[in-house]
């Protein structure tokens, strides 16, 4: 039965191009970004035990660093994307050093405060970033000389990206070092006691979410040909929390569903509310409150409470 | 020489309203173990307030209108915390992600309510004429804000060292648990002390109208400062709230005025290296 | 071959510990030879768990030194400690509730193996380290045990896989923290049963306040009260002696 339903997923996303339009085609490859920021965001957040306010330093930055790069030095695609996830893996490294002296809350405030420090300087630094203007104008890379221009072919190699992103995460937890991070998670003493180094674990799974929150940042100025500070707020960090608390953290894929419904609410309300971050707050307030587990737990328990 | 008294004057105002700011935060920090990142929308409600009402009512008093600020701005904290933070006790994610889902609450309000357009408040009319000392020439408006916030700080000081009420939130903030058990009653206390942080902090808004005026996105501006002084000066401390908020006041300033691009990570520097050789802050207790 | 004085498995010496104006470790000394079954006792509140818990480095003191099998390991973080051959349990249970015995047991066995980096292969993988599991689930008789999830054991269950996560890294020294506390007849017997055949390779440091419970395990015992040591020395000698019915009688 399982099979069934996977290789049904599998062709409705590989054949979407051929039955819905180049809107919903490109919904979809906006979904599939939102899924590798928000899975990657999971590793920190339910396999680490790490709440932090602060992931969209990574998509920005490295969305940033391509977008200068491409645009006003020059380079081609390819190396500017190399230069853009080594500088974005560094700054994580980096960050997690100064997050890391702290757990819990006190790591979640530094992860913000950093974040806040990244976003204030996209706005001020204008010679650089050109602040509340963006960097507008970008192109998409081609890769083995294939253009990304049509929806569809962005959205396959969103696909191909996407795939391959879940693929190296499911990887990553069911190894024996993503074993070991679930342990520092539940008893970080206890690991230490067993001769676990919790603060290694714990840096390296940082640096990695790090890494492919910054590869989410390269799909995300690819797919907007445009980067603002905006990218780097608070919003779109919650955003991508929102996500993995609704989907679920306990599981692989629930965050991706979860950045699925959260970027669909965006879309659809947006249409009708012009107020999205206050139908936002509600959205957090109504989750937590109602569906602490996440939206797939919390709906099959209404459920069952309804047909009592 | 002017334009070094002049920006020393700016960082003295500027940290008197980082401490009106951040000193609520610390306390619901300290006492509750929540970080209130309603905290900046908090502060920018009260300064739309005051600015709606300065603007309104010519000549009204800027200390009756902060105080007036400074209560309706506790009335809505304390609205939220009994309706929907008592329900999150021992969740702590989720104590987080609501208060982030009110600040965006409120902020989208402010902006509906008040529109896109930056609003200048005026600065008091008897306040208006600079002060003259040593022959140097100064806004009187700022003196007057950091005598407030040296009188705040002396005010919540005796409140919590002299008070019994204050005793209580200190022995709150040492040991819940042990609180609760010899009878103090905690959580009265958590809806007090949030709401005494959201007034100081909304009266704080008024107070800072005249130098900041209200603009969307004023707590996005003021919410990372305030982390960065509580981080600086130590949770729970109002010593370190205090200490921290001048440091920040006067790195903010000079960097600013200095290397405008840079201010961010001008800030930024001496928390990283507060975090990397003293985590718990400057005043705070190891383990806070 | 004459044996050095060095040659102690443990050896604390003058450790001190006080938490601003408390003292709770003063002047601490011990010294504990390889093999030995050394029983350390005391009322509540004098300060055992807090000299295990500065042994194990989970807590730093003031002053003094902490030397294993003569290298001294006071500046050691709690993980370099267990590499170099320490193990211990708690007072309380901190199994992973919702993991699996075997789960448990086998990350017991990978915390000091190079293999608990690897970020490729998946943990099921590892026959060795299934199969080790399961011995070692074997030997405190649980193996029947293994599938089910930790929050579905009893209690005297729980403390027995405590016991075997410990012993599954063939620890040099093994401090085990109040081992018996909160378990019935049945569960004590058989957890003492198991320590009693904890091989001579591993050096057993027991705390428990309930004088009688244990003292059949020891050979040697050290008594503390606030903080100090009081009498220490071979099991009968400190029985008998007249200071360690003073300090549970409290005349």
């Amino acid at each position: 039965m399982k099979w069934i339903a996977a290789v049904a997923l599998a062709a409705l996303l590989l054949l979407l191009p051929f039955f819905a339009g180049d809107y919903y085609v490109n919904l979809a490859s906006q979904i599939l970004i939102a899924a590798i920021f928000a899975l990657s965001l999971n590793l920190l957040v339910g396999f680490g035990g790490m709440t932090s306010l602060g992931h969209a330093s990574y998509l920005g930055v490295a969305a940033y660093l391509s977008a200068l790069l491409t645009s006003r030095y020059g380079f081609g695609h390819g190396p500017a994307a190399i230069v853009s996830i080594a500088g974005t893996t560094a700054m994580a490294a980096f960050f997690g050093v100064i997050a890391l002296r702290a757990t819990g809350l006190g790591f979640l405030m530094i992860t913000l405060a950093l974040s806040q420090v990244l976003w204030g300087l996209a706005y001020r630094m204008s010679g650089v970033t050109n602040g509340d203007n963006g960097i507008a104008g970008l192109t998409r890379p081609m890769p083995f000389g294939i253009s990304l221009d049509s929806a569809a072919s962005f959205y396959w190699f969103a696909l191909i990206v996407t795939s391959f992103a879940f693929l190296m995460m499911a990887i990553f937890v069911s190894s024996s070092f993503g074993s070991s991070l679930r342990g520092v998670r539940d008893q970080p003493r206890r690991m230490a006691a067993l001769g676990f180094n919790p603060w290694m674990i714990r840096w390296i799974t940082f640096i990695y979410a790090g890494f492919w929150g910054g590869i989410s940042g390269l799909l995300y100025v690819y797919y907007n040909k445009y980067i603002h500070p905006t990218s780097l707020s608070i919003t779109s960090s919650a955003e991508a929390l929102l996500g993995v608390i609704a989907g679920g953290s306990g599981t692989l894929a629930g965050p991706a569903v979860g950045a699925a419904l959260v970027l669909l609410l965006k879309n659809y309300a947006s249409a009708y509310i012009e107020r999205w971050n206050m139908l936002l707050g509600l959205v957090f307030l109504f989750i937590v409150l109602v569906m602490p587990t996440g939206i797939v737990p919390g709906l099959g328990k209404l459920m069952r409470r309804g047909s009592r | 020489m002017q334009f070094w008294i002049i920006q020393g004057l700016n960082s003295l105002s500027l940290g008197g309203l980082l401490f009106l700011l951040s000193s609520g935060f610390s306390l619901i920090f300290g006492l509750m173990r929540l970080a209130n990142l309603t905290h900046g929308a908090f502060f920018m409600l009260g300064t739309y307030f005051g600015a709606t009402a300065l603007r309104a009512f010519d000549g009204l008093n800027m200390g009756v209108t902060a105080l007036g600020a400074g209560i309706a701005v506790a009335a809505i904290g304390g609205l939220f915390e009994r309706l929907v933070l008592t329900r999150l006790k021992t969740n702590t994610l989720g104590q987080v992600l609501v208060t982030l889902g009110m600040s965006f609450i409120i902020s989208d309000a402010c902006l509906l309510l008040w529109g896109g357009d930056s609003i200048p408040v005026p600065t008091p009319q008897n306040l208006q004429a600079p002060t003259r000392v040593l022959g140097f020439v100064f806004p009187t408006y700022r003196l007057v804000l950091v005598a407030c916030a040296i009188g705040a700080a002396i005010g919540l000081y005796f409140l919590l060292e002299r008070t019994r009420q204050g005793a209580m939130i200190r022995a709150g903030v040492d040991d819940r648990q042990m609180a609760r058990a010899i009878g103090i009653p905690v959580s009265n206390m958590f809806t007090i002390v949030f709401c005494l942080g959201a007034g100081i902090a909304g009266a704080g808004g008024v107070l800072g109208g005249p130098i900041l005026s209200a603009y969307p996105g004023l707590d996005a501006d003021m919410l990372p400062l305030a982390l960065i002084v509580v981080i600086l000066g130590g949770i729970g401390s109002l010593l370190g709230a205090f200490i921290g908020s001048f440091i920040i006041g006067f790195i903010y300033t000079f960097g600013t005025a200095l290397f405008p691009e840079l201010a961010y990570i001008i800030l930024f520097l001496p928390m990283i290296f507060v975090i990397a050789f003293r985590p718990q802050g400057l005043f705070g207790r190891v383990g806070a | 071959m004459t044996q050095l004085a060095s040659d102690h498995a443990l050896e604390v010496i003058n450790l001190k510990k006080a938490f601003g104006g408390l003292v709770v470790t003063q002047d601490v000394s011990l010294a504990i030879r390889p093999g030995e079954r050394r029983l350390i006792i005391g009322p509540n509140g004098a300060g055992k768990t807090t000299l295990f818990n500065q042994i194990s480095g989970d807590m730093r003191p003031n002053s003094g030194q902490i030397k294993l099998f003569g290298s001294d390991i006071t500046q050691l973080t709690p993980y370099k400690r267990a590499h170099c051959g320490l193990s211990r349990t708690y007072q309380i249970i901190t199994l992973f509730t919702d993991d699996t015995l075997e789960h448990n047991v086998t990350l017991g066995l990978l915390g000091l193996r190079p293999s608990r980096w690897q970020m490729w292969r998946p943990l099921s993988h590892y026959s060795d380290l299934a199969t080790e599991a399961r011995r070692t689930l074997d030997a405190v008789g649980l193996l029947h045990l293994a599938g089910h999830s930790v929050s579905d054991i009893a209690y005297g269950e729980k403390r027995r896989v405590e016991l075997a996560m410990a012993l599954a890294q063939k620890p040099r020294v093994l401090l085990l923290d109040e081992p018996l506390a909160g378990l019935s007849n049945t569960e004590r017997s058989l957890v003492k049963s198991l320590i009693a055949s904890i091989p001579r390779q591993t050096t057993v440091i027991m705390i428990e306040h309930d004088m009688d419970t244990a003292l059949d395990l020891a050979e040697t015992v050290t008594l503390l009260n606030y903080g100090r040591v009081i009498v220490d020395g071979d099991r009968d000698t400190v029985m008998a002696d007249e200071r360690t019915r003073e300090v549970y009688l409290g005349t």
